[in-house]
């Protein structure tokens, strides 16, 4: 297998996340394998791959959830490892499984994560109205989040992840169980935070989301990147239709079966 | 450390404690029900009268010169308001009725009872011309009320049989040993039992924290706040204030539902206030026994389990009443024992809060939830967050 060791960017101050020889073992495991990576600043970066490919893991290790085996990674110049409460402040993360306290209303979980981050109240209140019209969840705001739906709890989620205003956001399969017309509300806001110059790291199963959101692409097959560039580029570059062709060709595994 | 994200995780804890049924029953609704169970079980509903003892009584004295003041003894017994007089010709008869539950006290009146209290009046003031003796007394002991208030009427009753109504506290030459300085006329078993309940609600917390603290790590909670910039202290210290602010409505519920159904404990604001902190402090060491279960088990069942399991010498051993023999020696090491002691001393006996046996067990109570609250802290950071 070959694998791309991405050198597209030097660790300049361009540089918003860094992963030199990035690896996770679990036991006998190898889940991230010597993964090298440069994202700029204001870049939203796909991270592609299977199931069990390593892009939860990379996620997690960016959101200081999980501490590398080998190699390091640095967000906003921060080792996750050495300065990981100065990485937390930096990131917003939508976990792939959403994590939400039920008996709260989806605008009282937003808030107490905001206030998690030390968002001054009024603030708060602003941002909360603006994010929830942006991602279409005004009008269900303050119902129980136990009585959402799973697209609902994705929006939540999400605003959840970027209440504070973070550069750099982790977006772990944030459409998932999303109904057309919400997704492409949350396309709107994504492209929408690019222009905001916020790093991203989107990872997805969706190649056409991959594809309209992402500056550049990842694909990543057991642990390792195994290709990365511009979409646009990839496509180009093997001469087929679209990002779903490159994915099925570099991995060799049906994409709609991993759907 | 920040105080807004602490206080920001309390509100959240108190919207669950309100909004979570489950919660709310076994926090609020649980020991207010079991208030009032217990008050109806145990006679404190309604009651306002005295309680009333059947008591024994077995006159040994029969070739005394002096039988006036035996039958002058069972006189101002049977004066006592609730006191009934039940005579035995022998003391094996009254015995047998004892052991059958059929009366809640045996007197029996030594031979020489009347000598001894007439040489008294001969030479008062010369201990070695005294003939001594002793009143036997024995007391069912599954009568709480019996054991304890018994014996200060029958000492009451002799020294009002030897010097009438006057107030004395002279040496005499007939002893009564008296365990419990209280106030028997008005003692049921509810009274017994109320301070034991503030410390037997306040022990669910720690299967509400065992339970809470599973479901927020299963449910990926503690990882997805772990990626903000709470820090461990932080949400402990949110917890903590959190159960220890629930301990102290629960007081508040059980001692305004206790006064309803006609408590009333010997002592002023200053001795609820004594009490408060004394339950505030114990909930810190049902928080951490919480949190040392919640770190060993994977479930939010296993977690009420073993919290079950921790919470439940402490609920019985102890917390109600004292058992003796190895039960005491087991609930000497137990934090809810020491909160009963002081509580009760306190709404039982009248004590005042300058009495120094319930510092003692408020310094106690103190030590034993610090270590049990830093070792729970330390044990789920280190083992029960489930990163």
């Amino acid at each position: 297998m070959e694998v791309i060791v991405e050198q597209s960017f030097k660790k300049t101050k361009k540089t918003a996340i860094e992963l030199k020889n990035l690896t996770k073992r679990f036991g006998n495991l190898t889940a991230v394998d010597g993964l090298f990576l440069d994202i700029r600043w204001g870049e939203i970066f796909g991270l592609l791959g299977p199931n069990g490919a390593g892009k939860t893991t990379t996620v997690n290790i960016l959101s200081t959830l999980l501490d590398p085996t080998e190699g390091y990674a640095t967000v906003a110049g921060h080792d996750v490892v050495e300065k990981a409460s100065e990485v937390r402040k930096v990131i917003g993360l939508c976990p792939q499984e959403p994590a939400y306290f039920p008996y709260l209303t989806g605008r009282e979980n937003i808030e107490l994560f905001g206030q998690l981050h030390s968002v001054p109240q009024k603030l708060l209140g602003e941002r909360i109205e603006n994010l929830a019209q942006r991602v279409d969840i005004h009008d269900d705001i303050d119902r129980r989040a136990s009585h959402y739906s799973g697209g609902m709890i994705r929006r939540i989620s999400t605003i959840m992840a970027l209440i504070h205003d973070p550069p750099v956001a982790l977006l772990d399969e944030p459409t998932v169980a999303m109904d057309p017309i919400s997704r492409r509300s949350v396309w709107d806001f994504i492209k929408e935070l690019r222009s905001q110059n916020k790093t991203i790291i989107l990872t997805t199963h969706y190649m056409e989301e991959a594809q309209e959101l992402s500056d550049r692409v990842g694909i990543i097959d057991e642990g390792r990147l195994i290709e990365v560039g511009p979409p646009q580029d990839l496509i180009d570059k093997y001469q087929v239709n679209d990002l779903e062709d490159v994915f099925v060709l570099r991995t060799g595994k049906k994409l709609k079966e991993e759907v | 450390m920040d105080f807004k994200r602490v206080l920001a995780l309390v509100k959240k804890n108190m919207k669950k404690f309100t909004r979570d049924p489950g919660t709310l029953f076994l926090l609020v609704l649980f020991p207010v029900v079991l208030t009032t169970v217990f008050g109806f079980a145990f006679g404190g509903i309604g009651e306002s009268g005295p309680q009333s003892f059947e008591i024994g009584v077995v006159n040994t004295d029969y070739s005394s010169d002096h039988p006036e003041w035996a039958s002058g003894f069972f006189t101002n017994l049977s004066d006592i308001e609730g006191v009934i007089l039940v005579e035995y010709a022998d003391n094996e008869t009254g015995q047998a009725d004892l052991l059958q539950g059929s009366i809640d006290a045996l007197i029996v009146i030594p031979t020489g009872f009347g000598d001894s209290c007439q040489s008294y009046w001969e030479f008062p003031f010369d201990g070695t011309s005294w003939i001594n003796t002793s009143i036997s007394l024995y007391l069912d002991s599954g009568s709480l009320v019996a054991t304890a208030a018994v014996p200060p009427i029958v000492q009451q009753v002799f020294l009002r049989t030897l010097f009438g109504d006057a107030k004395i506290s002279l040496d005499v030459p007939v002893q009564l040993t008296s365990p419990q300085l209280i106030s028997a006329s008005s003692v049921s078993q509810w009274d017994f039992m109320v301070p034991g309940m503030f410390a037997f609600s306040a022990i669910f917390i720690t299967v509400i924290v065992a339970q809470s603290m599973t479901v927020e790590r299963n449910e990926g909670l503690l990882r997805r706040m772990s990626t903000t910039p709470v820090t461990s202290s932080d949400y402990m210290l949110s917890q903590t204030l959190s159960y220890m602010t629930v301990a102290i409505i629960q007081v508040a519920m059980i001692f305004l539902t206790s006064y309803l159904i006609g408590y009333r404990p010997a002592t002023g604001l200053i001795g609820i206030g004594f009490a408060l902190t004394i339950l505030a402090v114990f909930s810190l060491s049902c928080v951490g026994l919480g949190l040392i279960a919640a770190t060993f088990t994977n479930s939010a069942d296993g977690a009420t389990g073993l919290a079950f399991m921790v919470a439940m010498p402490q609920m019985f051993l102890g917390t109600f009443m004292p058992l003796g023999g190895i039960a005491d020696t087991i609930a000497s090491i137990m934090p809810s024992t020491y909160v009963t002691d002081a509580l009760t001393t306190l709404f039982l006996r009248g004590a005042l809060v300058t009495t120094p046996s319930i510092w003692i067990d408020l310094v106690l109570v103190v030590a034993a939830s610090i270590i049990v609250v830093i070792a729970g802290i330390l044990v789920f950071d280190r083992w029960g967050r489930g990163m």
